[in-house]
């Protein structure tokens, strides 16, 4: 029996890493600071057509794109004449589990299933684990998901508890643990104890699976609308959705189609205290992940991520927590569609950017995930004032203080985004490499441009500014 | 209350004590422990609330805590009334009727 050891687990990270993922990351590290992203990508993950005939294998993809038809006219309402962009929406809550993470999971347990895994471990609170049990489930392996759900009285998000009766569901394993980021070291022990195969969210394969979005978006638009759509709106988290419908989108050709992130602003909320856990309104979608990860991705549970946002992202645009649930409640009542808080992020700054655009320009809200208890509007807010946030109507702009008051608009006319500037984004990824005492220098300027999206003398710039 | 053999149960388990939290965690964290709950089949023959017992996982693990709950229901639901969200879809929905109301 090894040790149990918070140390030892951690130590022995590599080799565990190794044993439950079969990816040889080294292979593809550069000398400096950088690996060879698209390297990876291509020799580790699957083209499209494999892409696609693994996901039609269990049910997953082929959503509908469906247009907004009422939403648009709202907007063109409170807007100057001429303006009010349509907005489209995905419906990836039509996928097996009711979310996009069935793209991802679909190909990460296919994968599992050709290795000769007999199970798959995911650690993940949010729509990924009942998207890991689904698929593990219609190919015959076993399933453990491991949550961080509880805060120190026990008490779990609705939210979270949600997604764990799901997983059930579906026939797997749930351990649920309490806040804190050391649910990194349950996770290894698990995957040593069991020899089961990570199905990251983060692993090239996962990624791969999302690029048939981005795909689809591509060749629906160009049926529905005649065109590729000027912008898609990706809530952003971890940056795996982003990342993935962006580089699907470059693979069907819809290269000036711009992609736009978006997250809840939860700014202020510590993401590892016990204390915040539990006035957060969301479990993702929001900056506490978005931001975080955008700058640094490599953070993740695998050693090099595949999720890249800051080379995709064309803007990224936050919004407020009682915007989102307006626009959750707006989404029932204006389209008939009751459908889960993370897609909404994206919508509510869809229905903001719709406002300065011309009447003939698209936007594409590239997904939604399903609702019902604990996800519901309804679930959150009383959720919410229980833990002691205040819940009001008012103008987000001036009321809404994440944990403390959630502000839902008194007009449509108050849903706006606030923009967080790429080039803050940039300037703090430089930092956190520089924080962790991997200085990027002369030699680094081509992946560095590449991952920041700037070209290299623009990086070049930069990264001198930083380092001054 | 007494769980037999082959019930379904939650148990409970300290993961981390409070001492041996991750440096990086902030002090509120830092000060509780790392708890874990898991389900699953009761394996031993009878045990009651806060005895330490075994489990078999869906997954098909063994796992030893203290027996939490027996035959756990899920208790997260639709929530309360909210009154200032059921306005805002009315004000909506009186706007999609050609009301006057918007704005
Ligand atoms: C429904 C839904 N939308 C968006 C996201 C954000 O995706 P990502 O973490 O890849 O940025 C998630 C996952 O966290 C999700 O479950």
């Amino acid at each position: 029996m090894s040790d149990m050891s918070y140390e030892s687990v951690m130590s022995r990270k590599a080799q565990i890493m190794r044993a439950s993922i079969g990816i040889e990351y080294d292979k593809y590290e550069l000398e400096g600071i950088g690996f060879d992203y698209e390297g990876l990508m291509s020799d580790t993950a699957y083209p499209m057509e494999e892409i696609t005939a693994i996901q039609r294998e269990t049910g997953v993809g082929n959503t509908p794109l469906v247009e907004l038809k009422n939403i648009t006219r709202l907007v063109r309402e409170i807007s100057e004449p001429g303006k009010g962009a349509r907005i489209f929406l995905k419906d990836e809550a039509a996928n097996p589990s009711g979310s996009f993470k069935d793209r991802r999971a679909s190909v990460s347990v296919a994968r599992a299933k050709e290795l000769g895994y007999r199970g798959v471990i995911a650690a993940t609170s949010g729509n990924y684990g009942a998207a890991v049990a689904s698929q593990a489930m219609k190919r015959g392996l076993k399933c453990i998901v491991i949550q961080e759900c509880y805060d120190r009285t026990g008490t779990g998000q609705p939210e979270i508890l949600e997604k764990a009766r799901a997983c059930e569901a579906y026939g797997a394993e749930v351990a649920q643990l309490s806040v804190g980021p050391e649910l990194f070291y349950y996770f290894l022990l698990l995957l040593e104890e069991t020899g089961y195969f990570n199905a990251s969210l983060y692993t090239p394969f996962a990624i791969a699976g999302i690029e048939s979005l981005g795909f689809e978006i591509a060749q629906q638009s160009r049926r529905v609308i005649g065109k590729d759509p000027n912008f898609v709106l990706a809530t952003h988290a971890g940056g795996g959705n982003l990342t993935g419908t962006a580089r699907g989108l470059i693979k069907a050709g819809a290269e000036k189609t711009s992609v736009i992130g978006a997250s809840v602003d939860l700014s202020g909320l510590h993401m590892a205290s016990d204390r915040d856990f539990n006035r957060k309104s969301f479990t993702t979608g929001h900056t506490g992940f978005g931001i975080p990860f955008a700058v640094f991705p490599d953070r993740s549970d695998v050693p090099r991520n595949a999720a890249r946002p800051l080379r995709y992202m064309d803007r990224y645009l936050l919004v407020k927590q009682g915007e989102v649930f307006y626009v959750t409640e707006m989404l029932a009542r204006l389209e008939g569609l009751q459908r889960g808080p993370a897609g909404n992020t994206s919508l509510t700054a869809a229905i903001a950017l719709a406002r300065e655009l011309p009447e003939d320009s698209t936007i594409v809200v590239q997904e939604t995930e399903y609702t019902g208890a604990g996800k519901a509007p309804s679930a959150q807010l009383t959720f919410a004032r229980k833990n002691g946030v205040k819940v009001v109507r008012g103008d987000p702009l001036t009321h809404d203080v994440p944990g403390k008051v959630i502000a839902i608009p008194e007009n449509p006319s108050q849903i706006k985004y606030t923009e967080l500037g790429l080039d803050r984004l940039r300037e703090s990824y430089i930092r956190e490499l520089i924080k962790r005492q991997i200085v990027p220098s002369e030699k680094d300027l081509d992946y560095l441009a590449r991952e920041i999206k700037l070209t290299r003398d623009e990086a070049a710039r930069l990264l001198k500014e930083v380092s001054r | 209350m007494m769980a037999r053999r082959g019930q379904w149960v939650q148990i409970h388990s300290i993961l981390l004590k409070a001492g041996e939290r991750a440096p990086s965690v902030p002090s509120d964290t830092a000060d509780v422990p790392l708890e874990l709950r898991v389900r699953g089949f009761l394996q031993d023959g009878s045990a009651s609330i806060g005895q330490v017992v075994r489990i078999l996982t869906a997954a098909g693990r063994l796992v030893e805590g203290a027996l939490e709950i027996i035959e756990p229901r899920h208790v997260h639901d639709f929530g309360d009334y909210v009154p200032e969200l059921s306005q805002a879809g009315d004000e909506l929905t009186i706007w999609l009727a050609g009301g006057d109301e918007n704005e």
